[in-house]
């Protein structure tokens, strides 16, 4: 991930953009901030925000011409947030806001301004307060210019006058009654200044001496508002048509011109990194669905105001726009603490340190890689691709922690060896038009349903089923171990292309997707699109109770596989069950905590998505991938496999059971391709290494715990066959227990046992990665 | 990595093959490239050491942790 790409991925992200309101605002009040402050009652905080932005409080809350109200999102749900009558009850409710903030270091430059209206005075505050000397020429004989066109009752003078105060608090100097053009010439304060604004209001350019454009406007730089002569910057009414006023324009112009002339005078360039300044249209998404529909506040005197109370009321009304869609749907996402743009730039930071702490480690190899985010995302963004990527790096660099994934590779690794990978034609064909893909944890869940499906498929298919027990490489791609991924890959392509590329079926919504991707020359279908055509096997409805519901997991990898979901609900329906929606379905499905090697690498995010996903609907699940069902029926929710409703046998309540231990689900791979190649090839079955022969005793608690340690009873074989081989084991001469130790290949086996009758009782195992070197003394 | 923290008291296992009672010693450890020296009972004569099952689940699943993010 270069630089270019960050940014590009971090502004795929809408949610830190500001919310419409701000951004309608030229001044950007973060309205946000301060509708929350007062909501919880805090005037003085949301005053604070509210003086942040604009110089004149008091008079832009009661004239202001308010563009963020008919932006406001609540006016979709109800009417927009009375904006300007909360800013307004923000000051008379707060109790009194001292100024903050030191004096700034006085500066040698003089910049006059032509014009004592909104425009010239914000110019002229914002300027002194930067520490420049700022004096204000006034034609008139008081401040405010176009401000007294507002009635008293709604523009008081005292408010004016209390406002206006702040002026002489950083020493702006006042000229009133000079009128430029007559009084002075513009070429003398060219001279006398060091800079000039010229906010003018509605007087004449040609009575300033200034030309014109052809179409008789002023000629003025809308980004930084500078005019023909460099030292001159112009703005507020003259560069709106008259009858098109707007205060808080004029006041935003005032803002550009200081920051124009502070970067004229420090020799900066004027144009660069401004495209923030003035109203803009902002690219946050907020949805407003669910959002129950308030009208706004009413108040009780118009003339005062809100009072606290209703001010309270009304801050409340505001739905405080975010996006946060991905983080709504997603645990993974949510459990972070944060969105995607943090998490993009924390994922860049972890790949580009070189020495210290990889903090974000757990937050790339945590996501599920399902791609629910792109789905919900008003910008289409896929933190999966982001997160694999980074595995990519991270396993390039040789930073990839060993522990995050080294377990399910080498189960991948197990699927893939001799001991259970089989690839044959069927029997007594001499090739096959079809070669049935199963997956590897199908066989290893129900090794039984495999077996059924692959007779029930050869029976009714014509032309040849072959049959392939292996890993499709899945946890190799998740994991970011791309080369191993494409030479395991790389073999089952030359397998198929060997069987003459024969139509593949898939028991597996991964194996799909992944074939799907990697393969995309070869002829793929589900085997439930495949059930649905042949139709399906007899007597199949002895599970099923007519009319009763079932509630669908589609699996993530089908996510933008139609006609497989098609596929499943036309199975259920033909089966009797009515079809039950859960919210997140389809192509806005779930993952079960498996994908991406979620469980493996966070555990408890993992149970923490099964927990939210069981908790959906109180009918029993339906499951069409095996590692879903096994999922989510660890989180103790009756799932079915849609092949327990085809070939479970009748009465046999499979929703209830546990997936198998790990160590059970090897050895229903290895059992499975041993008995179909003895009953279906007449091969003999692959002789057992002298570890395999160890018998062992291990009570159900202690299973728990060692699936919990990922120990598999041939890591306690191989420990208890290398101390009893070696001699090398530890005597308790309290207990009599024997306890040794033994390192296969990256991680230390212990084991405490006994001996007797044959068979080895197993009291402990634990493991731990850390090497340890053992001298004699 | 103190023994002592995670095994209070005195150990119980002896060396089967050297029918000795282990002793706390120096055991060199190490995990991704990183080495260091610990205390651990250990087999006087040929060496061989005790991790009880709190050391690795406790410190050293921690230190572990710690390098694999290094």
């Amino acid at each position: 991930m270069d630089q270019e790409e960050l940014g590009k991925l971090e502004a795929s992200c809408t949610q830190e953009q500001p919310p419409a309101c701000a951004a309608a605002c030229p001044v950007h009040v973060d309205v946000r901030a301060m509708a929350a402050a007062i909501a919880r009652g805090d005037f003085a905080s949301a005053a604070k925000i509210f003086r942040k932005s604009v110089p004149f409080p008091g008079i832009i809350s009661r004239i202001c011409d308010h563009p963020c109200q008919s932006v406001c999102k609540r006016g979709e749900v109800g009417e927009a947030v009375s904006i300007r009558a909360l800013e307004k009850a923000c000051l008379d409710w707060a109790k009194e806001v001292s100024a903050s903030g030191f004096p700034p270091s006085a500066k040698d430059k003089r910049v006059a301004v032509v014009g004592a209206g909104l425009s010239g005075l914000t110019a002229a505050f914002e300027l002194a307060k930067k520490g420049y000397s700022a004096e204000v020429f006034e034609k008139e004989s008081r401040l405010g210019g176009s401000i007294f066109r507002f009635s008293r009752e709604q523009l008081p003078e005292e408010v004016i006058s209390a406002d206006l105060k702040a002026l002489e608090k950083v020493g702006v100097t006042i000229r009133l009654s000079a009128e430029a053009g007559r009084d002075m010439l513009i070429d003398d304060l060219c001279s006398d200044f060091d800079a000039v604004y010229l906010a003018p209001g509605e007087q004449l350019a040609g009575e300033l001496g200034f030309g014109l454009d052809a179409a008789g406007r002023w000629i003025i730089d809308p980004l930084t508002l500078g005019t023909t002569n460099p030292k001159v910057f112009a703005g507020g009414a003259v560069r709106r048509p008259s009858g098109n006023r707007s205060p808080i324009g004029s006041m935003a112009d005032g803002r550009r011109a200081a920051i124009s002339i502070d970067r004229f005078l420090q020799k900066v360039s004027l144009s660069a990194s401004r495209s923030s300044e003035g109203a803009f249209e902002t690219r946050l998404f907020t949805s407003t669905e669910g959002i129950e529909p308030l009208p706004a506040t009413v108040m009780s005197d118009v003339s005062r105001g809100y009072s606290l109370e209703e001010a309270v009321s009304e801050a409340k009304r505001c739905i405080q726009c975010q996006c946060l869609e991905c983080v709504k749907v997603c645990e993974y996402l949510n459990s972070f603490k944060g969105y995607p743009k943090k998490y993009i730039r924390q994922i860049y930071n972890n790949l580009s340190i070189v020495m210290g702490h990889r903090h974000a480690n757990k937050l790339i190899n945590s996501c599920s890689l399902c791609g629910l985010c792109r789905e919900v995302c008003p910008e289409n963004l896929h933190m999966g691709t982001v997160c694999k990527d980074a595995r990519g790096i991270m396993v390039e660099q040789g930073r990839m922690p060993p522990s995050a994934h080294e377990f399910p590779i080498r189960d991948m690794l197990f699927s893939n060896s001799e001991k259970s990978a089989l690839t044959r034609c069927q029997p007594g064909k001499s090739g096959c038009n079809h070669l049935f893909f199963p997956g590897c944890q199908l066989s290893a869940s129900a090794p039984e349903h495999v077996r059924k499906t692959y007779g029930f498929l050869c029976e009714k298919l014509e032309g040849g089923v072959g049959l392939m027990l292996r890993c499709c490489g899945a946890p190799a791609e998740w994991s970011g171990r791309t080369q191993l991924f494409s030479d395991s890959f790389g073999n089952i392509a030359a397998q198929w292309e060997a069987m003459e590329r024969p139509r593949l079926i898939f028991a597996c919504s991964t194996c799909y997707e992944i074939f799907k991707t990697h393969l995309p020359e070869a002829d793929i279908v589900s085997l439930w699109e495949v059930l649905d055509r042949t139709g399906l096997p007899e007597g199949v409805c002895e599970n099923t109770v007519p009319g009763r519901s079932l509630a669908i997991h589609d699996a993530c990898g089908t996510r933008h596989e139609k006609h497989i979901h098609e596929a499943v609900r036309n199975i259920l329906r033909k089966l009797g069950f009515a079809v039950e929606e859960l919210a997140l379905s389809g192509e806005r499905t779930e993952c079960c905590g498996y994908g991406g090697l979620m469980f493996f690498a966070n555990p408890e995010l993992a149970r923490s998505v099964i927990r939210k996903r069981i908790a959906q609907s109180d009918s029993d699940y339906l499951a069409y991938c095996a590692m879903c069902r096994d999922y989510l029926a660890s989180g103790g929710k009756r799932t079915w496999h849609l092949l327990d409703l085809l070939f479970g046998a009748p009465g046999e309540d499979l929703a209830n059971r546990k997936g198998p231990v790990y160590t059970l689900r090897r050895e229903h791979r290895a059992r499975l391709k041993d008995a179909l190649l003895e009953e279906l090839w007449g091969e003999e079955p692959m002789e057992k290494e002298k570890y395999g022969r160890i018998r062992l005793r291990i009570t159900d608690e202690l299973r728990e715990t060692l699936e919990r340690r990922q120990i598999l009873d041939s890591d306690i074989q191989k420990v208890i066959d290398f101390a009893e081989s070696s001699g090398a084991k530890l005597l308790n001469s309290h207990t009599g227990h024997l306890l040794a130790h033994y390192k296969p290949a990256a991680v230390t086996y212990w084991v405490e046992y006994e001996a007797a009758e044959g068979q080895f009782t197993v009291f402990n195992a634990y493991c731990h990665r850390m090497e340890i070197t053992e001298r004699a003394s | 990595m103190n023994p002592k923290e995670a095994v209070p008291g005195k150990v119980e296992w002896l060396c089967s093959k050297c029918g000795l009672p282990l002793e706390v010693g120096k055991v060199e450890v190490g995990y991704l490239g990183s080495m260091f020296p610990v205390d651990l009972y250990k087999c006087p004569k040929c060496g061989q050491v005790f991790v009880p099952v709190e050391l690795a689940e406790g410190k050293m699943a921690e230190v572990e942790k710690l390098l694999e993010d290094k």
